[in-house]
């Protein structure tokens, strides 16, 4: 009989990468779907081409590294997902292959891939497109158009390297009535109206693909809380902070500044928070640091917002919450059990 | 402070719920036959070995000393059958070391009654008097540590001991001999504390055990003394709810210092086994000679709890319980904490808690994939010491070891295992942590 001779513990539990990350992608499946279902062809083109740019990226990258494939461990997936849901229903489909390339070339696999990178991929695309075609990426398609599972919106066939495609008419055609083609944060910032509340929570407001539902994203949240997918904590944090921050605003700012409601169920802060925000190596490990984290994110997101040129802010705000993961868990290393001071009897 | 409401049992904070496979826990103890050949060493304890004094070629009896206490930190030997000395000399031990060891030939046709015992007058001892003959015992720390339990027990006049923990929690999965001692041995167990109680001055003893042993907690509390000296405490069943740390901090709420030993907050552990074998071998003045131990796990027939010689072949212990031939890991102690053994000759010694027998099946399990570690931060979540494993895993791949122990106290890590078991890229994170304070520990000595 021959021995095995391992070291202990001898048993492990049934957690693994592939499988987190798979229940990750489970979760966003819903918000795909809605997505596809609010905007139709465009957004199901969009959410295709730049996952599997992601995908190909990924691969044709580890064969130049002579590495194994990656794409099994379904994070390349994630972030294809991720990524598509940030960007425009109408954006053009070479800007996003373009945006996915960069999202895992530069924002992954130059680092050193899943577990190295220190910003979240999908946001590092993001962003790239963001400086690259500032119009395309604020150009903005109405929600639940009648002909979206028939017709292209026109944009999104743009020719690469072409100025994009004209959507005017194709707007006119497909709406009731007026769509004005801005968000409900830019609509305050320029027009201080404040959209409903019930058309934010359900997605009728016009947004990024897969940012328009909050009830959908909570749902989808939780699912990955409930079987500890993700940690809690981050998304609680980033929400709450911006709350406050918008409440406190609110309170002694009065009508200048937006009413709570809008603040947290747009640009994107509720899909940020829960899905971008907590990325587990971009995000901090100590437990004191993930708060901080949070509110950092929850913060800069409502500063950008009132303060800053954009009208949005939740991807730069990530951005700087990665970029401060380092330091922040080095800072916020936990009390050593045993250290604690002995009270005096 | 603990509102009564929420919180049922005692516990600690962080921690794992591995799946316990305790189904041996309700089997009472039996008796394992005596193999031909029982291998003995000399050094079965922390501290000096024992020095042999039987030649080859005697004859033995059942309970004869063949080794006596090297000094205080060290303990004696006991025959654990009567037969013949047939060699002494270096034998393989568990560890993989060779040391010397005393082989003796069993009499088949003996009875294998006790031969030798000296009844001793437990009252009329005084303390010193006391902690000798518990040293003639030669019991160790009998849940693994195997520190001699009289040197454990004897306090220094400067330290006040004001509490005995009683260590029942028994959290290791699979493992269920301190249960059945718990249920089956009890009054022995509370004989047990008392002497310990008497040694170390202690004033009272709480008995800590796992609520998932309703049956052991109801067995003793049917015997404390009515002076409310020694008491039981359910603790929630989590793993490591038995280190020292944990079940110290869980039934007192008192945290030993870092680097420090228990009698600094003024509190004795010991184990229940320990405790239950004091209180039986102590009275009759008896050796150890035997220890109950459980035998688990899918690769065994017969799984159970026996009661084994001290020197038993783990071949032949194997064989009694009908091992499978698709046993390929055979582990000591428990599966969190215990070692793999490279060959079926070692054998079973006054620390053996456990002998887990596990197939091919388990392996494969295991031959997993690799990832860079994602910083999920789980291994924080777990750690029972509250460090930073996922820190000191990514500074172990580096080799930065005098960091890992100066920045992230890798030295308060007792390889407990939790955050190896959680990972989810599957890092060896508790053997590089051993590797690191093996090459810190032999820089410090260079």
């Amino acid at each position: 009989m021959s021995m095995e001779l391992r070291t202990s513990p001898h048993l492990v539990s049934d957690r693994s990468v592939e499988r987190i990350m798979k229940h990750v992608v489970l979760a966003l499946l819903p918000v795909c779907t809605f997505s596809v279902w609010q905007y139709g062809l465009s957004a199901l083109a969009l959410l295709i081409v730049v996952t599997t740019t992601c995908l190909a990226t990924e691969r044709f990258l580890n064969r130049a590294a002579k590495q194994a494939s990656t794409l099994n461990d379904w994070s390349a997936t994630i972030t294809g997902l991720l990524l598509a849901l940030t960007l425009p229903p109408a954006f053009p489909l070479w800007m996003g292959a373009v945006a996915g390339f960069v999202a895992i070339a530069i924002g992954k696999a130059l680092f050193g891939g899943l577990g190295h990178n220190v910003f979240n991929p999908a946001l590092i695309g993001r962003a790239f497109v963001q400086a690259s075609f500032p119009v395309a990426i604020t150009t903005w398609a109405p929600p639940f158009a009648v002909h979206r599972f028939s017709e292209f919106i026109p944009s999104t066939l743009t020719l690469p390297f072409m100025i994009p495609n004209d959507n005017a008419a194709w707007i006119a055609a497909a709406t009731v009535d007026g769509f004005t083609g801005a968000t409900p944060l830019a609509r305050w910032k320029y027009e201080h109206f404040v959209y409903p509340v019930q058309d934010m929570l359900t997605g009728a407001a016009s947004a990024s693909s897969g940012e328009t539902s909050a009830i959908l994203l909570l749902l989808c949240g939780l699912y990955l809380a409930a079987r500890k997918f993700m940690d809690w904590r981050i998304p609680v944090a980033v929400i709450g902070s911006a709350v406050l921050v918008a409440w406190a605003f609110r309170l002694y700012g009065g009508e200048a500044f937006p009413p709570i409601h809008l603040v947290v169920l747009s640009g994107g802060l509720v899909l940020g928070a829960l899905f971008m925000a907590t990325d587990m190596a971009t995000s901090p490990v100590t437990p004191l640091g993930v708060w901080i984290y949070g509110a950092v994110i929850g913060v800069v997101t409502v500063m950008i917002r009132y303060f800053g040129g954009l009208t949005e802010g939740v991807m730069y705000a990530i951005l700087l919450g990665n970029a401060l993961t380092p330091l922040i868990d080095k800072y916020t290393q936990p009390r050593v059990f045993g250290t604690r001071q002995q009270r005096k009897s | 402070m603990r509102l009564p409401f929420f919180h049922r049992a005692a516990t600690f904070e962080h921690g794992i719920h591995p799946v316990y496979h305790k189904e041996t826990g309700s089997l009472p103890i039996k008796r394992l036959p005596f193999a031909p050949r029982l291998i003995v060493p000399l050094s079965q304890h922390i501290g000096k070995a024992a020095v042999c004094c039987v030649s080859v070629g005697e004859e033995v009896r059942r309970g004869q000393v063949i080794a006596t206490a090297d000094g205080f930190v060290s303990l004696p030997v006991h025959a654990p059958a009567t037969g013949v000395v047939e060699a002494i000399g270096v034998m393989l031990a568990a560890n993989g070391k060779m040391v010397d060891s005393i082989t003796i030939r069993v009499y088949e046709a003996d009875s294998q009654e006790v031969q030798v015992r000296a009844p001793l007058d437990i009252e009329s001892l005084d303390k010193k008097e006391l902690l000798a003959a518990i040293q003639q015992t030669g019991i160790a720390g009998l849940g693994g540590a195997t520190f001699p339990a009289h040197v454990k027990l004897s306090v220094p006049p400067e330290t006040v001991i004001d509490t005995l923990v009683v260590n029942g929690a028994e959290c290791e999965p699979f493992l269920t001999c301190d249960h059945r001692i718990m249920v089956e041995r009890t009054q022995d167990l509370l004989r047990g504390i008392r002497y310990a109680m008497k040694a170390s001055g202690a004033p009272r003893a709480i008995i800590g055990v796992e609520d998932n042993k309703p049956d052991a907690i109801a067995a003793i509390q049917a015997l404390l003394p009515a002076d409310g000296t020694i008491t039981v405490q359910a603790l929630e069943t989590k793993y490591p709810q038995g280190a020292e740390d944990t079940i110290i901090y869980a039934l007192l709420g008192r945290e030993i210092p870092a680097g420090s030993r228990p009698a600094a907050i003024g509190v004795l552990m010991n184990n229940v086994m320990t405790l239950a074998y004091l209180g039986r071998l102590l009275p009759a003045g008896e050796g150890m000679i035997e220890r109950v131990l459980t035998v688990a796990g899918p690769g065994v027939e017969k799984p159970g709890n026996y009661i084994v010689p001290i020197g038993t072949p783990l071949r032949f212990l194997l064989e009694q319980v009908g091992a499978r031939g698709s046993a390929k890991e055979i582990i000591l102690g428990g599966p969190m904490m215990g070692m793999t053994i490279s060959s079926l000759d070692v054998p079973v010694t006054k620390g053996t808690s456990g002998v887990l027998a596990f197939g091919a099946e388990k392996l494969e399990q295991e031959a997993r994939r690799t990832y860079a570690c994602i910083k999920c931060g789980e291994c924080l979540s777990v750690c029972p010491k509250f460090l930073n494993p996922s820190q000191l895993g990514l500074l172990a791949a580096k080799r930065e070891y005098a960091e890992m122990a100066e920045l992230y106290n890798l030295d308060r890590c007792f390889e407990c295992g939790c955050c190896s078991y959680v990972c989810p890229s599957h890092i060896p994170l508790v053997q590089q942590f051993r590797i690191a304070k093996a090459v810190n520990r032999e820089k410090a000595s260079a």
